[in-house]
This record gives C-alpha cells, sequence and structure tokens, in this order.
C-alpha cells in the first residue's frame, strides 16, 4: 500500500509546485495571469488542497476528487497549448481586453511556454491518480 | 504522527521554504538588474527643469518618480515631507512623473503648466489632497481635478492652454523616456543619490536617506 500512496503524494507534490510557480510568476514576478491561465488555475489551485488531505490521511477518495480537476486541467492547457501552438484560430480565444493569452513566454527558462509546464503537469497528475485509483481498487 | 503524515508536512514545509527563497532571489536579481541600469543612466536621474524641493546643493536627492493618481504616492508625499524637516539642510527632493494612470498625462502636464504661474506645489498639494474625487482608476474625473487646482488661485484656463504646447509636451515625453530606462515600473519609485530602496516602504526609505545623510556628514 505504501507504493501506492507514493503516486497520490508525487501527484501532490507537482500540483504543489505548479501552484507555487503559479504564484511566483503572477504575484512576485507579476506577470497578470490571462483568462485561460485563470481556469487552469481554477483546476491546478484545488488540488493541491484536495490531494494534500488525501495523502495525510491516507485516503483513497481524495483521488477520486482530483481527477475530475486534473482532467478538467488538461483540456484547459491543451486548448491553450494549441493556441500557442498556432494550431488553433485565433479568433477563438475568448480574452477580450486585457492580457494577451498567446504570449506567455517565460523568460528566465529559456522563453519556455507557460501552458506546456501546466499541460505536463496536469497530464502527469492525471496519469498518477489513474494509477493509483486502479492499483487501490478492490 | 505516522510517517506518511509527517512525509506530507516535510514536503509542504520545503515547498514553502523554496517559495521564500525564490522571492527572495528574483528580488535581489531584479534589483540588481535595476542598479545596473541606474548606474549607466545617471544622467536620468534628475533633468535641468524637474520639479525640485529644498537646498539645492543638498548632499543628499531623492528622486521620486510618482503619478499624481497613485494612492500610495499620496500617502507617501507627507512621509517625504517629513524627511525633508527632519534633514532641512542636507536633503532635497526631485518629482518625477510616472503617468501609469489612464488621465494621469493630462494631470502631469497642467502640473508643469502651473509651474509658469508659480502655483506648482500648491496645485500639486491640492491635487493630490483631491485625489479620491477625480482620480477613479476607471474612468478619472479630470474636471474634478481641474477645479480643485483653480481653488489654488491657478489660471487653469491659462494652464490648459500651456499644457498645449510642445515644451510640456516634451517634459512628459523625457521624464516616460527615463523611467523606461531606469525600469521603473510602480509608483512611487524612490532614489536615494541613485541607489533604490532595499524593499518597499516608508521605514526603508526614511533609512536609506539617514545612511546617506550620515554618509556625508563625515
Amino acid at each position: 500500500m505504501k507504493r501506492s500512496w507514493n503516486l497520490l503524494i508525487l501527484a501532490w507534490l507537482i500540483a504543489t509546485a505548479a501552484t507555487a510557480s503559479a504564484l511566483f510568476i503572477g504575484e512576485v514576478m507579476g506577470m497578470t495571469p490571462c483568462v485561460l491561465c485563470w481556469y487552469q488555475r481554477i483546476f491546478m489551485f484545488p488540488l493541491v488542497i484536495v490531494l494534500g488531505i488525501a495523502c495525510y490521511s491516507d485516503d483513497r477518495r481524495g483521488a477520486i476528487y482530483g481527477l475530475p480537476m486534473a482532467l478538467g486541467g488538461v483540456v484547459v492547457a491543451g486548448y491553450h497549448s494549441l493556441l500557442i501552438a498556432g494550431l488553433v484560430s485565433k479568433t477563438w480565444i475568448p480574452c477580450g481586453s486585457g492580457v494577451s493569452c498567446t504570449e506567455q513566454k517565460l523568460e528566465i527558462l529559456n522563453g519556455l511556454q507557460i501552458p506546456w509546464l501546466s499541460l505536463t503537469a496536469f497530464f502527469i497528475v492525471t496519469s498518477l491518480l489513474f494509477v493509483y485509483l486502479k492499483r487501490t481498487s478492490k | 504522527m505516522n510517517s506518511k503524515k509527517l512525509t506530507v508536512a516535510v514536503l509542504l514545509g520545503v515547498v514553502v521554504a523554496a517559495f521564500l527563497l525564490g522571492i527572495n532571489f528574483y528580488q535581489k536579481r531584479v534589483q540588481n538588474s535595476q542598479m545596473e541600469k541606474v548606474s549607466k543612466a545617471e544622467n536620468r536621474m534628475v533633468r535641468f527643469n524637474s520639479a525640485t524641493l529644498g537646498p539645492i546643493g543638498a548632499p543628499v536627492t531623492i528622486v521620486e518618480f510618482f503619478d499624481p493618481a497613485c494612492e500610495t504616492c499620496r500617502d507617501f508625499y507627507p512621509i517625504v515631507k517629513d524627511l525633508m524637516k527632519k534633514y532641512p539642510n542636507d536633503v532635497r527632493l526631485v518629482l518625477r512623473y510616472a503617468p501609469f494612470h489612464a488621465g494621469s498625462d493630462k494631470v502631469v502636464k497642467l502640473l508643469e503648466a502651473s509651474k509658469r504661474q508659480g502655483k506648482y506645489w500648491q496645485t500639486l498639494e491640492a491635487i493630490l489632497a483631491a485625489q479620491p474625487s477625480w482620480a477613479s482608476h476607471g474612468s478619472p474625473n479630470l474636471d474634478v481635478a481641474y477645479q480643485v487646482a483653480a481653488q489654488t488661485g491657478l489660471d487653469v484656463k491659462k494652464a490648459l492652454a500651456d499644457a498645449q504646447t510642445p515644451e510640456i509636451e516634451a517634459v512628459l515625453k523625457q521624464d516616460v523616456e527615463d523611467l523606461t530606462a531606469l525600469e521603473v515600473t510602480k509608483t512611487p519609485t524612490f532614489f536615494v543619490n541613485g541607489r533604490g530602496l532595499p524593499s518597499f516602504g516608508p521605514d526603508q526609505l526614511a533609512s536609506l536617506v539617514a545612511d546617506e545623510v550620515a554618509k556625508n556628514k563625515k
């Protein structure tokens, strides 16, 4: 059982690192999140709390509650990544005035795009939760 | 506490610590980058026509980039005034403009124009005092600001006409150019003899000024 729990805490760690990074970029570096980033934040931030409590009390149900959020995050981050890659028409962009969703470069990491990082994080969390749930199902 | 609970707690602590260290590291980096820019562009600190208060030959110069519509600038005005009172012979203040808010550029031009009528500081103080009534960030009500300025005895009609002149346009343009070069992104931004605040706050400003005054007393 301890080995399955490792999957859960790894998922939590990834969500926590992603949340801390998002807060760092937004609050410390002062980059205003665009609308799509906000949707991803909405899916990512609660994962820290839900999975944290699940790890702490070793509660399998936490992974069940976390999975829909992680999946939602994959969808939004996937859309955002496609948008940046230029594979989705820009007229779909839901941001009106304010911050551009297509220019989200993180300069300190050699211009790595934040939505790619977000997509990776959501994808790994989803996979980990999925495997965890499979392994612990009776 | 079992080992799982302990793991969660320890990891949480690590993340929080890394976050705080990251803030520290990042802020130092930004400050160093700004200091580098500042040392390369010291001529951008004070322009001959910048508004100045206090003795001209004072050894310590506070340069403040400010926005007339910025609340924090308004709050800092008496703080800076108190510092000047504390060191009447050693400190002078140079005001530069950072018109980041909507409508601020118009107010800045009015202020510059008020110089021609010798009413600069009265107008500035009146406009700052009345800031809450005109400087709503979404939709600034400049007419209210002009009315307030008129109450100081300023000939607003003349001032607004003067504000259109290329000389005053040039002052604003120069300030914006300088603040961009000096990487000023927030108001108020202070430089005391070219040194930026280690972190933002009135105490930090006071101690930096005290430091520079002491340096020049030796």
